[in-house]
């Protein structure tokens, strides 16, 4: 067919654009690579996750499913077409309502719901649940998004921000929103130096393999446009990262053998055309599988092949809590539960996969990426690629989603070694697939324990054992093995207590950070067990925790005599929900036969910060010579709201309003470390930091004005105002010396949460400051199918100070979202669910309503009594949905998922019983 | 050329047979597959060819073609007969995938777990293939043949999915299980369709998707049915009377004795619905 074929072009946002170069490609690259419309995301590239939804002619389309032909000649709406203004009202509502956390998901929300309101202006919830059930969110638990969708019809200005000294506990919008529902969010891969060399990764297709390489000069010649391949032999530095640095043990690229599917042995970079398709099948790698050991019993059995030749019976690390005598209390308490639990390898399933470009800098070594951890970044790359730390930046791109697993670095010294080692900037974005198999998982669990109460109701003891699944490298395995036995009691008063864990190696994918580092699982167990012992003790399930809940001046298992524990608050204001929760399922019980409803109830706790060990964060803050107030806010915002949480402490410390704030994120260039956005420590730890640096900051201003404590400060432009009852003084900026950091009045504080390390017996003082949470599902099991819908959710939790209640409902319900999918569906399976059809993860229709009751216990270290909240909303979810299965019909489950099969065959099991 | 859209269905199987190409449509299941930032060609998108999109009633039949999507099925205006189908079609991934993923791609892919083939199968459905030489039809059954295997020819091109009249008659009911609301692999799935004689069953189809190699009528279980009392009818349905045809596997969303036991337990509720939606119709 020798006919010129006329260009394809598309109506795209209003404006005819040419579809240039193939038209078999996805409309999803031409958006984003050709056109710079890059508010379309890519999550998956299978149509699984709804993140690059357009509007097709009015309708949703998943741009990745749709070739330039067929875009051709039709109407296509993108986020950036939303609005002719800065933001349409839905986006506005989507602000309003806090319906975008980490935002990565929130463009392809808002297409959906925009082809939903166009039709139907006031949508009801299932409409708005049909329309939006093709986009997943990881972060949010989908209740807000439906509240802002719902909602979008109604004019409401924006709140306004709240005045000096009124900032903490307003439910703000998040800071940092508008770009995220705008669409113009930067993400890890949506910004890299122009002609950016595209690096690629050759990695295992065997979970264990010696390897070797045949003649990569020879292929490289093969394929044009391929700038440089490298392997181990290249990396300049030491080839072993890791997030505990005793511990460093993984490879950037292998050498000679892999422990783990997935991992990478060799990078390929070269030009953007020549790497986009390039068959990678043909590289010269030649493998010699290992029988591989993936479960932990395998490879703690005696005499199993050793996955690190120096880590003995494939042992990590163990960890260890004893007080009292558990085994006498147990042999004399009036009832014992005993039972066992096994969960599985869970993914952290964030929409974004990993994502980010490098560049030299003259010396600098520029990385811009992803991440939860931006110091921690820099540390390990600069080792890997022998630099030393000075010469390397890491900018924290703004990070689709985190949850623990973008604690670790990925592809940081992969894009690094390619631009240190061609000199020419380099950019890499992991596959959904390369995402799921390459970076870590949650721990699978293996755990016994036995609980023992007294005629009373009361615990005595508790013995616990715990094997957890860490894969093959050690990632944070020793911090799940330490946070095990300190939080397996759960926050409950356990005067006798053993609890041991062991971080297993085995050929599974590495294990790491995830939402609760192993203390979802072990809560799994102990709540079971606690029903257990309900049941046996014939006392109401809530009442036999507040009987049992740990209080102020109680001592811990670790020894610790508490402060501020608010567990017993928590349960108190459950009270009320599970009562009428316990009414309602008995009615509906009363004429349902194929169908029952139960209800559950589960606790937590979860120390904020590191175990015993210092992590300290520090703030900068400062004020230039035109007036601009600053905050070095090095706390990274995966979404969870730090950049608006640490500011609203912050701006009341200092006492102006939030408005007047502008923040400096954590470029490790320009904003001191403020430590790993993990451990739920940020509002905690930063957030005490943001309140030591605008005391001290407000401190100086005062005794320049030489005024009072309860002086009012006014910043304005080139001068701060002073006001104190009838005086008012005024300090000029214009002529005040500038520091090295352009500021004329700085203030620069760390804190460091006051703990004591644990000795042998893990006695000692873990934490600082605690959080607590309880609460109550609601459940309808279908008894001849096994399929479960969580039907309502009730939590309560003890946040100390709320300081933004907007964005703790956020947390709680994206918490209980996560809960839900460990409990009920997350099934990581190495192999075979690396992508996001196979691993399920809760859409849109599986979640419940929620309530949500803010405790305010306030803590004496917190800044303005806050505790941490990240860890602990997903803690008792999982938990409290499976007392509510076995409330509503028996089956006792004890292997997640509880998918329908298994909830079956142990509703029979308990029929046969009874 | 390795993408070829055209607008005709004879420059369509031109092209197809010159070109050992791949036929695509709504592309849902093609782009799954790869990581690439295109279909790797030679490509033949039959989306352009406009006579091969839409629902016709003719005299004996409907006619559903080929590149009809799953979204064009939930809004046409059809008999009950075909709430099954179009129940399933608001179950299939998600409304993107509803507004791409077409009837003939659904059957073409075979996937053990469509949705689409067993509301098909209890339509009697027959698939008209074209080639360059001609038309020919073969009932559905015979079409799919295993595991995302059809008897589909090199330079044949699917052009509709046919529906005789005689089987566009009763209600119909879709069941699928899946571990979460939307976007699901399903367990298992049930088709039904019942006609009624007053209250009694006059004949029966039931089909059963994701529990063997291919989609399968539980012809034992229909035979069953016929005759018999509709209120009573989904008692009569008995594990052994659906075990018999269905060969389910064991994997990651469920086991094999669950698979059979869920589908029995579909097949009655699937039966229970074309009942009692008569029978309320009637009361009113």
């Amino acid at each position: 067919m020798n006919v010129l074929k006329p260009a394809l072009s598309a109506r795209i946002n209003g404006a005819e654009q040419l579809l240039a170069g193939d038209p078999a490609r996805r409309l999803s690259h031409v958006l984003r690579e050709d056109l710079g419309l890059k508010g379309t995301k890519v999550g998956c590239d299978a149509g699984d996750c709804g993140a690059c939804t357009v509007l097709v002619d009015g309708e949703p389309w998943c741009a990745c499913l749709t070739t330039a032909a067929q875009a051709a000649g039709r109407e296509i709406l993108t986020v950036e077409g939303l609005s002719d203004g800065p933001i349409s009202a839905l986006q506005e509502s989507f602000l309003r309502h806090g319906a975008a956390q980490c935002g990565i998901c929130t463009p392809g929300m808002l297409m959906a719901a925009a082809a939903l309101l166009q039709r139907v202006p006031s949508p009801s919830v299932a409409q708005v649940e049909n329309a939006l059930g093709g986009v997943l969110c990881r972060c949010t638990g989908y209740r807000k998004i439906i509240a802002a969708v719902c909602d979008a019809g109604r004019q409401a200005a924006a709140p306004a921000l709240p005045v000096a000294g009124h900032a903490v506990g307003a439910a703000i919008e998040r800071l940092d929103g508008l770009p995220k529902v705008a669409g113009d969010e930067s993400f890890g891969a949506d910004e890299w130096p122009e002609d950016a060399l595209v690096v690629r990764a050759i990695r295992s297709p065997h979970h264990a393999a010696a390897f070797a390489f045949g003649d990569i000069a020879s292929w490289k010649r093969k394929h044009s446009g391929i700038e440089a391949v490298f392997t181990a032999a290249d990396i300049p530095g030491r080839n072993a990262f890791g997030v505990i640095p005793p511990f460093a043990d993984q490879p950037a690229l292998a050498e000679e053998a892999v422990r783990f599917r997935g991992e990478a042995v060799a990078i390929v970079a070269g030009v953007a055309t020549a790497m986009r398709d390039l068959d990678t099948s043909d590289f010269p790698v030649i493998w010699k599988p290992i029988p591989e050991m993936l479960e932990s019993q395998a490879a703690a059995a005696p005499g199993a092949r050793l996955i690190h030749d120096s880590r003995e019976g494939n042992v990590l690390i163990s960890g260890m809590v004893v007080a009292g005598d558990a085994d006498k209390a147990l042999a004399l308490s009036a009832y014992v539960a005993e039972g066992t639990f096994e969960t599985t390898h869970v993914e952290h399933a964030y929409i974004e996969p990993e994502a980010g470009a490098a560049w030299m800098d003259g010396d600098t070594l520029t990385i811009r990426a992803c991440t939860q951890a931006p110091v921690m970044d820099r540390d390990d790359t600069a080792a890997v690629l022998g630099l030393p730390v000075e010469r390397v930046r890491i900018i924290p791109a703004a990070t689709g989603g985190g949850f623990g697993s973008k604690l670790d670095i990925s592809l940081q010294p992969l894009i690094g070694l390619v631009a240190l080692k061609t000199g020419k900037p380099a950019r890499m974005v992991y596959s959904r697939g390369e995402s799921m198999t390459s970076t870590t998982k949650r721990h699978p669990a293996r755990m016994h324990a036995s609980i023992g109460a007294d005629k009373d109701g009361r615990i005595v003891a508790m013995r616990f054992a715990g094997d957890f699944n860490t894969g093959a490298y050690a990632s944070w395995g020793p911090t799940v093995a330490v946070r095990v036995p300190v939080h397996a009691s759960g926050p409950y008063r356990t005067p006798n207590y053993h609890a041991s864990a062991r971080a297993i190696h085995t050929n599974a994918p590495v294990s790491g950070a995830f939402r609760g580092f192993g203390v979802p699982q072990a809560a799994l167990m102990q709540e079971t067990l606690y029903d257990d012992l309900a049941l046996g003790c014939g006392i109401d399930r809530l009442e036999f925790r507040r009987l049992n809940a740990i209080a102020d001046g109680d001592r811990s298992v670790c020894g610790q005599e508490m402060k501020g524990a608010g567990i017993r608050e928590c349960l108190d204001a459950l009270v009320p929900a599970w009562n009428a929760a316990l009414e309602r399922v008995a009615a509906f019980n009363a004429v349902s036969t194929d169908r029952k409803r139960g209800v559950g109830v589960a606790s937590c706790w979860y120390g904020c910060g590191n175990t015993g060990l210092t992590n300290p964060s520090t703030v900068r803050l400062g004020i230039t010579a035109d007036g601009n107030v600053r905050l070095h806010q090095g706390a990274v915002d995966i979404g969870q709201g730090s950049n608006s949480v640490v500011t609203q402490i912050c701006a009341d410390a200092l006492g102006i309003p939030v408005a007047q704030f502008e923040l400096i994120g954590g470029d490790t260039a320009l904003t001191p470390d403020c430590g790993k956005t993990s451990a739920s420590r940020q509002t905690v730890v930063t957030g005490k930091a943001a309140l030591l640096a605008g005391r001290a900051l407000r401190e100086t201003i005062l005794r320049m004005g030489n005024c009072g404590q309860d002086a009012v400060i006014n910043v304005d432009a080139g001068r701060i105002a002073i006001t104190e009852g009838e005086v008012r003084r005024e300090i000029g900026l214009a002529g005040m010396p500038v520091d090295a950091n352009g500021y004329v009045l700085c203030a620069e504080e760390t804190y460091d949460p006051p703990t004591v390390p644990l000795d042998g017996n893990g006695q000692g003082k873990p934490y600082a400051v605690y959080g607590y949470g309880a609460q109550v599902a609601e459940v309808e099991v279908d008894m001849k199918l096994g399929t479960v819908r969580v039907v309502h959710m009730t939590a309560a939790h003890d946040v100390g100070r709320a300081i933004n209640p907007m964005l703790v409902e956020g947390q709680i319900e994206g918490g209980i979202a996560q809960g839900l999918g460990m409990a009920l569906m997350e099934d990581y399976i190495p192999g075979r669910t690396e992508n996001l059809h196979d691993y399920l993860i809760p859409t849109i229709g599986d979640m419940p309503d929620i309530e949500s009751i803010l405790i305010e216990q306030p803590d004496a270290e917190g800044p303005y009594g806050a505790k941490g909240l990240g860890e602990h909303v997903l803690i008792p979810t999982a938990p409290a949905i499976l007392n509510a299965v076995r409330h509503a019909s028996g089956a006792r489950i004890t292997r997640l998922p509880a998918l329908p099969h298994r909830v079956l065959a142990a509703i029979r099991e308990a029929g046969n019983a009874s | 050329m390795t993408y070829f859209r055209p607008a005709r269905l004879g420059d369509a199987l031109s092209w197809l047979k010159d070109n050992n190409g791949r036929i695509a449509a709504g592309c849902t299941d093609l782009f799954a597959v790869t990581q690439d930032s295109r279909l790797q060609g030679p490509v033949l998108d039959l989306t352009g060819v406009n006579e091969l999109r839409g629902i016709s009633e003719e005299t004996a039949m409907w006619r559903f073609g080929a590149t009809t999507t799953w979204s064009d099925v939930v809004r046409a205006e059809l008999p009950a007969a075909f709430d099954a189908l179009k129940c399933a079609a608001r179950e299939i991934g998600s409304l993107q995938i509803q507004n791409a993923g077409t009837v003939a791609g659904n059957l073409c892919n075979a996937s053990p777990a469509a949705d689409g083939i067993p509301p098909f199968l209890i339509l009697d459905a027959s698939i008209e293939i074209a080639t360059l030489e001609g038309r020919r039809t073969l009932p559905l059954t015979d079409f799919i043949t295993g595991p995302r295997q059809t008897t589909l020819g090199a330079a044949e091109i699917v052009t509709a999915i046919l529906v005789p009249k005689t089987a566009a008659a009763g209600r119909s009911a879709f069941r699928k299980l899946g571990a979460r609301r939307y976007l699901v692999i399903s367990i298992a799935m049930v088709a039904a369709r019942l006609v009624l004689d007053g209250t009694k069953i006059s004949s029966a189809a039931v089909a059963v998707g994701a529990c063997g190699p291919v989609a399968t009528r539980l012809e034992a279980v229909e035979r069953a049915l016929a005759g018999q009392d509709a209120e009573s009818a989904a008692a009569l349905v008995t594990d052994e009377l659906v075990a018999r045809y269905l060969s389910p596997i064991g994997d990651i969303r469920a086991d094999a004795g669950y698979r059979i036991e869920a589908a029995t337990e579909l097949v009655r509720r699937a039966i229970g619905e074309c009942t009692v939606t008569d029978t309320s119709e009637v009361a009113a």
